[in-house]
């Protein structure tokens, strides 16, 4: 058992839990918590699989920014907790159940069926390089240069959307 | 050289995925029905990064990257949605929004 194996238990746990936590929370506000740890997790997690930039990212975009837009929304409406966590209709608990192992049980059976690591195994020198924000960015502004102007102008009109349905009367 | 067989990193994920396909059908808040919306983003970004440095490549993070920017562009305009539907109907109970129904 050597150290990375250690680390990636500590952290697979710590992304599993706090999942399920998120779910399981009645209070929205305890539920966008666990979801931060969860984000931390995956950040560590992407830091082991050496993508340096896309774990910066990951904190900065998803466990600051939207986490903080998600959290700002719950405290703005005060919903409060669920008086009940589950639907009152009882068949889509179980419709919930039967999808979540039908899903759970194909992605399995398709990740043991094909079984990638029998001929993928790590690069690590190569993922060492390709991880590093020089190599992202160079790629970004040179292979993926439609793509990325294609991503600004959608965060645009996000924005303009955005503004236009919460302004209070919009004709 | 390196002990952890990608499987790990797809089981964790598939299972990630589960968990918020889950919370998508019991949950009724809107905003954490949002939140697990996100959380499945996120196990399919871990499946290409995992895969993107499995195979030396970078082109897998630079779709993670994609994925963050329309995230971000979903939960900003998702958001207003809510809002603009809570300032109507004073809920973001779900069973309880239903205008689209009859």
């Amino acid at each position: 058992m050597n150290l990375e194996l250690i680390i990636f238990i500590v952290l697979a746990l710590t992304g599993a839990i706090s999942a399920v936590g998120m779910i399981t929370r009645p209070n929205p506000v305890i539920s966008a918590l666990f979801l931060i740890f969860n984000f931390f997790a995956l950040a560590g997690l992407y830091l082991l699989l050496n993508a340096q930039f896309i774990s910066i990212v990951q904190i900065i975009v998803y466990a600051g920014a939207i986490m903080v837009l998600f959290l700002f929304v719950i405290m703005l409406l005060r919903t409060g907790e669920e008086p009940k966590l589950f639907s009152e209709k009882k068949h889509i608990k179980y419709f919930a159940i039967v999808i979540a192992v039908l899903v759970f049980v194909q992605l399995g059976y398709l990740i043991f069926y094909e079984a990638p690591s029998e001929y993928i195994s790590q690069r690590v020198q190569q993922s060492m390089e390709a991880g590093t924000i020089e190599n992202i960015g160079q790629q970004l502004y040179t292979t993926y240069m439609i793509p990325f102007e294609a991503a600004g102008f959608l965060l645009l009109a996000a924005t303009i959307g955005a503004l236009v349905l919460a302004k209070k009367n919009f004709e | 050289m390196n002990s952890i067989p990608i499987e790990y990193y797809l089981i964790l994920s598939a299972f990630m995925f589960t968990v918020g396909v889950t919370g998508v059908l019991i949950r009724r808040n809107a905003i954490v029905i949002f939140m697990c919306v996100e959380l499945m983003l996120n196990s399919a970004n871990l499946t290409m990064v995992a895969f993107s440095s499995y195979l030396g490549q970078s082109a897998g993070q630079i779709f993670v990257f994609f994925v963050m920017t329309v995230a971000a562009a979903e939960a900003a305009v998702g958001l207003a949605i809510i809002i603009a539907i809570f300032r109507n109907k004073l809920t973001v109970n779900i069973d309880e929004i239903n205008i689209f129904k009859w």
